[in-house]
Parts: structure tokens; sequence; C-alpha cells
């Protein structure tokens, strides 16, 4: 055979099949191969191109910063700095050697203690060791190099005006969110929301590339008051003063531009700090002028009074039998303070008689008093948009009895807060239209609500003009060279289902210049102490102060001059 | 034919290398950027800063503190002060 010759090996005959299985072998090898490169291509790539991404892609949280809060001229009431927090992971922190975690605490200013309490917290993996800290001290913690400490941008709010401002622009939490005034009621405005941007890091850390549109962080809007920083200090400063000379418990005072209903300044004792808030009680931050319900008093007379002028029932000369001070009515006792025997209706306002505004009250039926009450704003919220707003107690007028009805022609049997009183004396300042209240700068002309009709305006401002000069209840409200027109009130306290003996609130509402009003300010002190305690002695200086400071202050013309001293410029040049 | 794709290849190989430069040039410039951006965040902080401290300086507060201690201001009593009437029939608007 030809095969003899070879090997003895090779004529090994081999059997077919062995061949074909490698051939197999190899075949199903490479289709694995292609399975398994099909399945990374098609099945799996949008998993490992993300996996991919990660190890050079980095997303970036872009902090918004919280809008500021000005005041009318853009003066900051509120504003937000950047700030550092420290924070630790602690199973990292474990293996630092004493030494250098009592070089930390000291750099943080913390007792090394507490430091080291917070590194035992084995079952946390995020601690705060310190929270907002500038950013100065926080670069020199960072530059300890300690492992597992971290830092953390926030924002941290400050209130330049402290305590002045502290009730209306209120504060918020650690957490950044609003948690009282302003701050709470413009919250979703000034809180902006965070963005993000998805990058390429090079080796160095640069960021060199955006691999997406980034989603940009909003910045929260700025908010715009109403108020009026000087004149807000300028009520602070007076009301504070007042509430101490009578050792009083508390008191308010707001001014509003008669002409617009924006309020330009709101202010409440006690106050507090808003910087510094660690032992501030509820009595403290709560806004009395807004959310307190107090018993107006006698400042409700001039609505009894305008209410009988636009019927037609009386005129400001109409004679009212007041007697001796006393009278009897459906069972009760209503009193003056002085007896002023018979008086005209515009006497009934300047000597503040109950029994006048009675007798005037019950010459009209309880529906014409409800809905003057109610189109005046009582019993509804002022809608400024601050938070806990007081609705006010007013009875439905179907419901009341006679007393009730007498009761209130001077302001007792029905609550109010401070605001809204003031509210309802826009109706004397804008020719019988009752005006929207606002703490938001009015760029708009507001639109008012006719109430009352524009003469009786003029007739109660005449008769209110008479209770600031002598022979009125508040001689003292008076300002030097201006006209000003205003009411005293003075109400016991009511208290567990009576009255108070002798705790009271004294207040006094009222506008100037006469002329062409400006500024309604409406004061009220909450429990005077002393002899002194009626709106007259208590209210009514605050009153003149205030007025006459923001007169002056906004240098409005004075309308009555008389008083003062007066030249006509002597030259031209001098213009 | 071989010479046209020798040109073409050559042709490919120049605009890879010209997508590498402008591709890391675009990241250089892109780098200044961030930093530019990162200055002007910064100085917008210091800014707030700034107005932060100016408020806080110039609050009415500190400033009467001030003009009646140091400086023994006091407000005008209105016996002293002088109101000076524009005369209108003088004509032309107060300087």
């Amino acid at each position: 055979m030809k095969f003899e010759k070879r090997a003895p090996q090779l004529r090994l005959k081999l059997e077919g099949w062995r061949s074909r299985f490698v051939l197999v072998m190899i075949i199903s090898g490479f289709a694995a191969l292609a399975c398994r490169a099909f399945y990374l291509q098609a099945v799996q790539t949008d998993f490992l191109q993300a996996k991919g991404e990660a190890r050079y892609g980095r997303v970036l949280d872009l902090p918004a910063s919280r809008g500021s809060v000005m005041d009318r001229n853009g003066k900051p009431l509120a504003i937000s700095t950047p700030v550092e927090s420290i924070w630790i992971t602690p199973d990292d922190v474990d293996e630092v050697p004493d030494a250098k975690i009592r070089i930390l605490a000291q750099a943080l200013g913390l007792p090394a203690e507490e430091v080291r309490q917070k590194i035992a917290r084995k079952d946390r993996q995020f601690v705060y060791l310190k929270r907002q800290i500038s950013p100065e001290q926080a670069a020199k913690v960072m530059a300890l190099g300690i492992p597992g400490v971290f830092q953390q941008r926030e924002f941290r709010r400050y209130y330049p005006a402290g305590d002045v401002m502290a009730h209306v622009v209120g504060f918020t939490g650690i957490e950044d969110n609003g948690q009282e005034g302003i701050e709470l009621a413009e919250d979703a405005r000034l809180a902006g929301s965070p963005g993000s941007r998805k990058v390429i890091k090079d080796r160095k850390g640069r960021v060199v590339e955006d691999v997406e549109s980034m989603r940009p962080p909003k910045d929260g809007e700025p908010v715009t008051l109403s108020i009026d920083e000087r004149l807000q200090f300028l009520a602070h400063r007076e009301l504070k003063a007042a509430v101490e000379q009578a050792h009083a418990r508390g008191g308010s005072l707001a001014i509003v531009d008669a002409r617009t209903g924006e309020i330009l300044a709101l202010v409440n004792q006690p106050d507090y700090n808003p910087n510094n808030r660690t032992n501030v009680t509820g009595a403290q931050t709560r806004n009395r002028s807004v959310t307190d319900l107090f018993e107006p008093g006698s400042t409700m007379k001039p609505f009894t009074v305008a209410a009988a002028l636009d019927s037609g029932i009386v005129t400001p000369s109409t004679m009212i039998a007041t007697g001796q001070g006393s009278m009897q009515f459906a069972g009760w006792t209503i009193s003056d303070t002085h007896a002023n025997g018979t008086i005209s209706v515009a006497q009934v306002i300047q000597k503040s008689s109950n029994i006048g505004s009675a007798k005037i009250m019950m010459q009209m039926s309880p529906e014409r008093m409800g809905t003057l009450y109610r189109d005046l704003g009582f019993g509804t919220a002022p809608q400024t948009g601050f938070p806990g707003e007081a609705k006010g107690l007013l009875r439905p007028w179907t419901k009341w009895r006679p007393i009730e009805q007498a009761t209130m022609s001077y302001g007792h049997g029905i609550s109010v807060s401070l605001l809204q009183l003031a509210r309802a004396y826009t109706v004397f300042t804008n020719d019988g239209e009752l005006l929207p209240l606002t703490l938001m700068r009015r760029d708009a002309h507001a639109i008012g609500k006719r109430v009352i009709t524009s003469e009786t305006a003029v007739e109660v401002t005449r008769m209110m003009e008479m209770a600031v000069m002598p022979g009125g209840t508040a001689p003292r409200a008076q300002v030097p060279g201006y006209r000003v027109a205003g009411k005293t009130g003075t109400a016991h306290k009511a208290e567990m289902g009576g009255y108070a003996e002798n705790k009271y609130r004294a207040s006094f509402v009222g506008f100037g210049p006469v002329s062409h009003p400006r500024f309604i300010v409406a004061v009220m002190i909450d429990e005077p102490q002393g002899a002194k305690y009626y709106g007259g002695d208590v209210g009514a200086p605050v009153f003149s102060n205030v007025m006459g400071a923001a007169l002056r202050m906004m240098s409005v013309p004075p309308d009555a001059p008389g008083t003062l001293n007066v030249q006509a410029p002597t030259g031209r040049s001098e213009g | 034919m071989a010479r046209v794709n020798v040109l073409l290849l050559a042709l490919v190989m120049l605009c890879a290398v010209g997508v590498i430069t402008s591709q890391h040039r675009a990241r250089k410039v892109f780098v200044e950027l961030e930093a530019e951006q990162a200055a002007a965040k910064k100085l917008d902080e210091e800014f707030t800063q700034l107005r932060l401290e100016q408020s806080t300086w110039a609050t009415n507060k500190r400033v009467e503190a001030l003009a009646s201690k140091n400086l023994g201001m006091r407000l005008p009593e209105p016996e002293t002060t002088m109101i000076v009437t524009l005369d209108n029939r003088a004509g032309g608007a107060p300087r």
C-alpha cells in the first residue's frame, strides 16, 4: 500500500466524525461570541452606556437663592447670603486621632466633647457637625483635610432691619422655608427651585463639557412691600416709647396710605430680633395688628353717625339729649364719662358720648347697620395676604338684640383687628369709598367701593377734626402746622365672659392732613397702667408724634400753617 | 483610482486631526468660561454680602443713635422751624 512507507502513527485511520465534531465546536464557539456581542450591543447597550458615562459624567446641583424682601424704595429687609454647613460620615472619621479631633472642634468653635459624641453615632451615615458657618471658617475646617468631613452650601437669611420689621417680614426656618409673616405668605414666590446640569469632568476634576442641556436654577423672585422703611422705623420707635411709658402689655400701630390703601408701616410691641430667635415666644412673634381682635370702643362712633347722616335721619346740628351721663336701656345702663346735657350730633363725636351714639343708632334698622359694617369690612379678613388674618367678630344683624345694637354704636359687642379699623377709616379719606389694603407696593390705582356718600365723609371728617381740638376728647392728637382728624377709643378688655374692671385697650385712629389726606394712623395700646388709660391720653400723643414726623418726612406742605413761622422766599436765586 | 483614494485618505486624516484640535480648544475655552462664571457667581455673592453690610450700617436705629450721641443732633422743635413757601408768581421750579 501507498501508506505503508510512512510512520506507523500516520497510518492510523481517523474516523470521519471527529473532524466534523471539531468544526461544530468552533462554529458554536463563534456563535456564542456573536450572541454575546449581540446581547451587549443591542440588549444591554443603555445600561452599559450609562455605566460608562458614570465614570466621567457628573450631575451638579445648582442651588437657587431665595428672593430678597425689599421695602417700597428698594431697601433690603431680608437677604440670603451663602454659608457652609459641615457634615461628617461617622464611620470614616472614627480612625482620626484624638489630637486632630480637638483641632477640628477648635476650628468649628465647638467643645471637643460634642464633636466626639457626634462621631460616636454609628447608626447614622450623615451627621451635621455645625450648620451655617461663614465660608471663610468652612474653608479653614476643610483645609485640615480630615477624611469623612464634608461641606455643603446653604443659604442663610439675614434681616438688616431687625426688630423694626420683625412682624411684617417674619422669618425662615433652617431649611430656608418661610415660617412667619411675608416669608411664609410669599414663600412660593420667594423660594425658587434648584436646578441641575450634567457635565463631563476631566482627570483634574474640571468641567470640560455639558452633556445635555442643563436645568437652570430658578432663583426666587424679589418681593417689594408697600412698607416704607423710614416710616416703619418711626412708628416702631414711637410705639415702643409709648408702650414703655404706659407700662402697657403691648401695642400695635399701623400707617396706611390714605389714597392707595397701601400699608406703609405695621408695628407691634413686644417684638423680637429675627436674626437671633433663641428665646422668642409666640407672644413676641404674633403680628397683633393683624391677628388680634379687640373691641374698638368709640373709634366706631364715626360710622354710626355716618350711617345716620347718609340715611337722612340726622344732620350735624340735630340736637340729642344725653342728660346727666347715664341712661337706662332695655334693662342695661349706658353711661358717659361726663354729663354732656343736650348736644349736637357733631358734639357726640367731639365729646365721644355713648348715650348720644346709642340714641342715634336706635333710629336705624339693624339691617342698615349690619350692611354698613359688612361693607366697611368688619367680619371679613382684610385680604392683605398676611398669614393668620383675623376676620373679627360681627354677629349677623338678624340676630341682634336691641341692647347689642345700642352698644355696637360705640364699639362694644363687636371685635375687630387694628388693620380692619384702619381699612374702615379709608372711607373718610377717600370720599366715601373703601379701599382694599395691601402689603405689596401698588403700582396701579386701587379701586375703591362706595360705602357712604362723599358729603357724609366730609361732614364726619369735620366732626373728627373737632375731636382733636380743644373741647374734644383728644386735643393731644394735634399736629402743629397740619389739620388732622381722628377719634379716640377706650374699651374695657373682655375677659372670661365679662368685662375686666381695670384692664383697658386705648386706641386712636386718625388721618391727616384733612385738606388732602395722606396717611391714616391707627394706634392701639393694650392694658396701659396708671391713672391715664383713655385713648385721648395714651393713644393720641403717639398719633400726634407719628403723624407729625411722617408728614414732615414726606415733605407734605402744611395746610394749617398758622402755628408755624412762615416766610416767603426773598429772592429768586435761592429758589 | 488609487491616487484618488490616497488623496481621500489624506483628507480624512486631516479632518480627524482638525476635529481633535477643535474639540480640545473647545474644552479649553469651556473651562475658561466655567472659571469666569464661577467668578461672576462669587462676585454676586460678595455683592449680596456688601448690600447686607451696607444696610446694617445704615439702619435708621444706628444712624439715629450716632447722630444724637456722637454729633449731639436733635429734631427741630416746631417753634424753631421756619416754613418757606414758594412764591408761584416768581416762576421757575425750585432747584
